[in-house]
């Protein structure tokens, strides 16, 4: 247990790439938390999609000894978070659990749509905030420029901001130092009842469920009876520890302090993120106030590709979620793809990193469908339903009129390319609501529809601006549009997991482009395959896909039959990542792929 | 009952593993080296005949054929050793074919009499291509008027002499294909192998391919033009396509390759040579080691084979239905059924019909001019893949 005057709390928020993760290694190396030989880069992104994709998903939590220039020895506790906008959720719930940020910048770079994202989100957890200017080995690196832009932008006091290089090592010991100096000690009181915040949980095949916690008040023991207030369920604690950032067990947590603790939890469903944990004699009364639940705005679902693996993908989901409280699922059925779940995200690369880690860690082949927001159906009779699933989409003749998500898209973009970001919303049906410039750069906003930014707007704007634009979005209100279900027919039967809501102006040109993406992604067959979408009974676009010309293996060799099977092997192969409709084989990326816009 | 392998015969294969140069397109077992010791090759053949034989006593041999590699680079004393020690064991059938691949140069053209004396009566004859910048770009060591010089010697001592072209070549066009096969069809007596150029991987063109080089190949819509028209120009001169990549006039089909693809047995001897041998009413797979210098010790040791390996019934059903189908005179549904013990998918059957893909005499499943261009797809569809 250390005094609350030597404990400093934070969290390492930015931009995506800006260089949280390796500012955090150096953090870590520095304070000889891990051997040298032990480091590698950015050693907090330890799962493999983070490390093959080089960008952070979960938010990660290190405890560092760090004896200061005045002499004293300080516990820092930082949480490294992620910058992609669909992890924001992971973001905003570290913050609750600490008093400080560490605002990084890239100074070549200068600020960024996430940048302003995250730095609302600290001021408004009351976070005392410390400037960082990195990447200043760099040559484009211009300190000045972007200490002024965080002083017009943001309004934060940027005089004092550290100048470092998370990569050589530059401006780490005044980083240190002006977290001890800068950043506030927690508060609490050893005496009161236990008050634990429950910042995050996971399932470790190992330990079971491992779950984050940072103490309030009161001290937390082994072996202590615990009791979780959402559902009053009660667990023995087996172990307790921190993060260094291996598991490492100590003897209790005081006030002000983050560990894990495990305690034999066997349903997943105990361990609620933003839940208080108290003991369960003389716990506290009254709980935190929890976390602000996000909201899925993405839907699709994912089925298992070997309709046995029902129960395999239950358990897969229901884990993964109990890790990640910004998605969420239910069951679905679907007349083509069997049993399954609809399931919600905060954004397609969430959704890409879900369904990534389902087929590797739990080693289940998923068919994943079109993704979809959700519409407000409003019904003749003045009832309103939710549409999660275009499939669902009710008659027509009962329903009143359609409202779709609307959002308030946040674009900094350099002058050149503002023309072509302006096209970008302008044919994604958006509302230009203000365009200001900010240190040389434009920062647009737009009204926008959700249902046009999900797929591939970030993808678009990526390769429209050369990477040089940064992109942030909020959901504002639902508002009423002309949208309507577009089916797409394979071989003239309607494909349910391809249908989707689309405005009437665009949907033929939706149409068109899907249907030509069809006709590419969809295999030559031994007929032709008309692929059409339709809105009601009426085809807005058509393409066929013709015959198969050639599959024959020319040559014969010898008596080798044996080669002749390993051919067919190889089709057996080839056939299990598609899905039967009719007489047509669907390969499974298609139901992503087809929705893609190239424009 | 009798043994099912009956319904097709039974032949010998040997394989010679060398080669003047490796080229660019084969993936056959071939090498290159400088130094044959032919007495110790056809010492080794002798070994392994006897071994076979033993295991096969007094079957009627239908075909022998010398394959490769390059079998023309074997003295025509090699061959008659292996030729007189086969007829020492096994009965030989009154009209065996005994077949020889040769290419095309004029070194390799002198030995064509000494072949015939040997036995041998059917010269089979890799031209590959009728044009000289082809034949470079195939890699090919001989020009056009050697191949045709070798062939009329091979005329000169062989009745029978067939010979391969490889088409759907780079910069090909269905008019120079036209062209070039109106050509062959000139010089053909009875047989013809005309094969549409593949990409093999391991070999220099499916290196050169993957890296991005090797332009100006067909698209399969132009490979399948071109199938077609081969079948069509092929049947007006009388030389119908009784195999997807295979023609004769009417009788004058290779015994040899008939007994693989109806499914007889074969045993198979020399580097990588593969078999197929019924042994007291069980079918077995046969292999032999693959490098000429490993094959040579084991041989020595007592076998060349480094495996055998017992077929089920439904995987002698599936490479029956896999070859047979490469027939014009198709699959016959009663051997099929009888293999496996099971119905051939009927519900697959009929799609495919309806299709015209193939054709249900009701003993016999042929498939269709359109079927055959796509058969790779029609057999994983009936084995209902
Ligand atoms: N030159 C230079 N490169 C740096 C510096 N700090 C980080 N980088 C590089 O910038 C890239 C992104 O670094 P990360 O630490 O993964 O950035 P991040 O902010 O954690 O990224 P996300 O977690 O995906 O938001 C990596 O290639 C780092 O090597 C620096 O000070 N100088
Ligand atoms: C065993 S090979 C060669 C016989 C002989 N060594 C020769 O090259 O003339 C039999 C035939 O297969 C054909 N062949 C080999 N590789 C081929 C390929 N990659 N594509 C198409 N046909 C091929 C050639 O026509 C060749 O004549
Ligand atoms: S095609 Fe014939 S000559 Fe050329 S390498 Fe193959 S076997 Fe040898
Ligand atoms: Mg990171």
């Amino acid at each position: 247990m250390t005094e609350l005057a030597h404990i400093r709390n934070f969290s390492i928020v930015a931009h995506i790439d800006h260089g949280k993760s390796t500012l955090a290694d150096r953090l870590i190396q520095s304070t000889g938390t891990v051997q040298d030989r032990e480091m590698k880069e950015q050693m907090l992104d330890a799962m493999d999609i983070e490390r093959e994709r080089g960008i952070t998903i979960k938010a990660n939590t290190v405890r560092i000894d760090y004896t200061a220039d005045d002499g004293q020895a300080y516990v820092l506790n930082l949480i490294d978070t992620p910058g992609h906008v669909d992890f924001a959720y992971e973001v905003s719930r570290s913050m609750r659990a600490v008093e400080g940020s560490l605002l990084v910048v890239d100074s070549s770079q200068g600020v960024e749509a996430q940048t302003l994202a995250n730095v609302y989100q600290a001021i408004d957890a009351d976070h005392e905030i410390v400037p960082v200017l990195n990447k200043i080995d760099l040559p484009a690196a211009d300190c000045d420029r972007v200490a002024e832009q965080i002083e017009d932008v943001i309004g934060i006091d940027a005089s004092g901001a550290i100048r470092v290089s998370a990569k050589t090592g530059v401006g780490i010991h005044e980083t240190l130092e002006a977290i001890v100096k800068y950043l506030p000690a927690p508060t609490g009181t050893r005496e009161a009842p236990l008050k634990a915040m429950l910042v995050d949980s996971w399932y470790d095949a190992y330990l079971g469920v491992i779950v984050l916690v940072r103490i309030m008040d009161g001290v937390l023991k082994k072996n202590d009876r615990i009791r979780m207030m959402q559902n009053g369920s009660v667990h023995q604690v087996d172990r307790i520890g921190v993060f260094r950032p291996a598991m490492a067990e100590i003897d209790e947590l005081g006030p002000g302090e983050i560990g894990f603790l495990t305690a034999s939890i066997k349903q997943v469903r105990d361990t609620r993120v933003g839940d208080t944990i108290t003991h369960e004699k003389k716990g506290c009364e009254q709980p935190l106030p929890g976390f602000k639940p996000s909201q899925p705005v993405v839907f699709c679902g994912l089925f298992p590709a070997d309709a046995s693996e029902f129960e395999d993908l239950r358990q897969a989901i229901e884990r993964l979620a109990l890790n990640d409280a910004s998605f969420s699922y239910e069951m679905e059925t679907s007349a083509a793809l069997g049993f399954g779940f609809r399931c919600g995200f905060l954004g397609l690369l969430h959704l890409e990193v879900i369904r990534d880690r389902i087929e590797r860690e739990y080693g289940i082949d998923l068919i994943t469908t079109a993704p979809s927001v959700v519409y407000h159906i409003h019904m003749r009779d003045g009832q309103m339903t939710e549409l999660h699933n275009p499939a669902d989409m009710p008659d027509l003749t009962h329903v009143s009129h359609v409202e779709e998500p609307r959002i308030k898209a946040t674009i900094l973009v350099p002058d050149d390319y503002l023309g072509d970001v302006l096209k970008l919303c302008q044919d994604r049906r958006g509302i230009q609501m203000d365009l200001t410039y900010v240190g040389g750069r434009a920062m647009v906003v737009y009204d926008l529809p959700l249902n046009e930014v999900v797929f591939d707007f970030y993808d678009r704007l990526k390769s429209v601006t050369k990477g040089y634009a940064s992109f942030d979005y909020q959901l504002t209100e639902y508002r009423q549009d002309h949208l309507v279900k577009m089916s797409v027919l394979v071989n003239d039967e309607p494909v349910d997991a391809l249908s989707m809501m689309v405005h009437r102006d665009r949907a033929e040109a939706r149409g068109r482009v899907m249907v030509e993406k069809l006709k590419d992604l969809i295999p030559r067959h031994m007929f032709k395959i008309p692929i059409q979408a339709a809105i009601g009974g009426k085809v807005v676009a058509r393409e066929t896909l013709s015959a198969m010309r050639k599959d024959v293996t020319a040559k014969c060799y010898g008596g080798d039959v044996s080669r002749k099977k390993k051919l067919l092997e190889k089709q057996k192969k080839g056939k299990k990542k598609m899905r039967q409709f009719g007489r047509v084989e669907i390969p499974q990326e298609a139901f992503i792929s087809a929705l893609k816009m190239d424009d | 009952m009798a043994e099912d392998w009956r319904n097709a015969g039974f032949a010998l294969y040997v394989h010679w593993p060398f080669c003047q140069a490796k080229c660019p397109y084969c993936d056959f077992n071939s090498h290159v080296t400088r130094q044959i010791d032919q007495s110790r090759w056809a010492a080794a053949y002798l070994c392994e005949i006897g071994r076979v034989a033993a295991e096969t006593p007094g079957r009627v041999l239908n075909s022998i054929f010398f394959g490769g590699g390059t079998p023309s680079l074997m003295q025509p004393d090699t061959v008659a050793t292996v030729i007189e020690a086969a007829r020492a064991h096994w009965p030989f059938a009154n009209d065996i074919e005994i077949s020889l691949e040769a290419n095309p140069s004029s070194v390799e053209a002198g030995r064509f009499a000494g072949y015939r004396d040997a036995g041998v009566n059917r010269i089979s004859m890799g031209i590959q291509a009728l044009n000289d910048a082809d034949l470079r770009r195939l890699g090919r060591l001989h020009t056009v008027a050697e191949a045709r010089a070798a062939f009329d010697i091979a005329r000169s001592c062989f009745d029978r002499v067939s010979f391969d072209l490889i088409y759907a070549r780079q910069e090909q066009s269905l008019q120079d294909w036209q062209n070039e096969l109106g050509q062959a069809l000139t010089m053909a007596i009875d047989h013809l192998s005309l094969y549409q150029l593949s990409i093999e991987d391991g070999t220099a063109f499916g290196d050169r391919y993957k890296a991005g080089g090797l332009r100006g190949l067909p698209t399969d819509d132009l490979s399948a033009d071109m199938y077609q028209l081969t079948q069509d120009i092929c049947a007006d001169h009388g030389l119908p396509a009784y195999e997807v990549s295979n023609h004769a006039r009417p009788g004058a089909e290779s015994r040899h390759n008939l007994i693989y693809w109806r499914y007889g047995d074969y045993a198979g001897i020399g580097p990588g040579a593969h078999g197929r041998l019924t042994l007291g009413g069980q079918r077995f797979a046969t292999e032999s080691y693959r490098m000429p210098g490993a094959w040579l010790e084991a041989v020595n040791s007592g076998s060349g084979e480094n495996l055998r390996n017992a077929i089920s019934r439904q995987d002698q059903a599936e490479e029956y239905l896999m070859m047979g189908l490469r027939l014009r005179s198709g699959l016959d549904i009663d051997r099929y059924h009888e293999l496996s013990r099971q119905e051939l998918n009927p519900a697959r059957r009929h799609s495919l019909i309806e299709l015209g893909m193939i054709n249900d005499s009701g003993s016999h499943i042929t498939v269709s001019d359109r079927g055959m261009i796509v058969l790779n797809s029609v057999i994983a569809e009936l084995l209902s893949v």
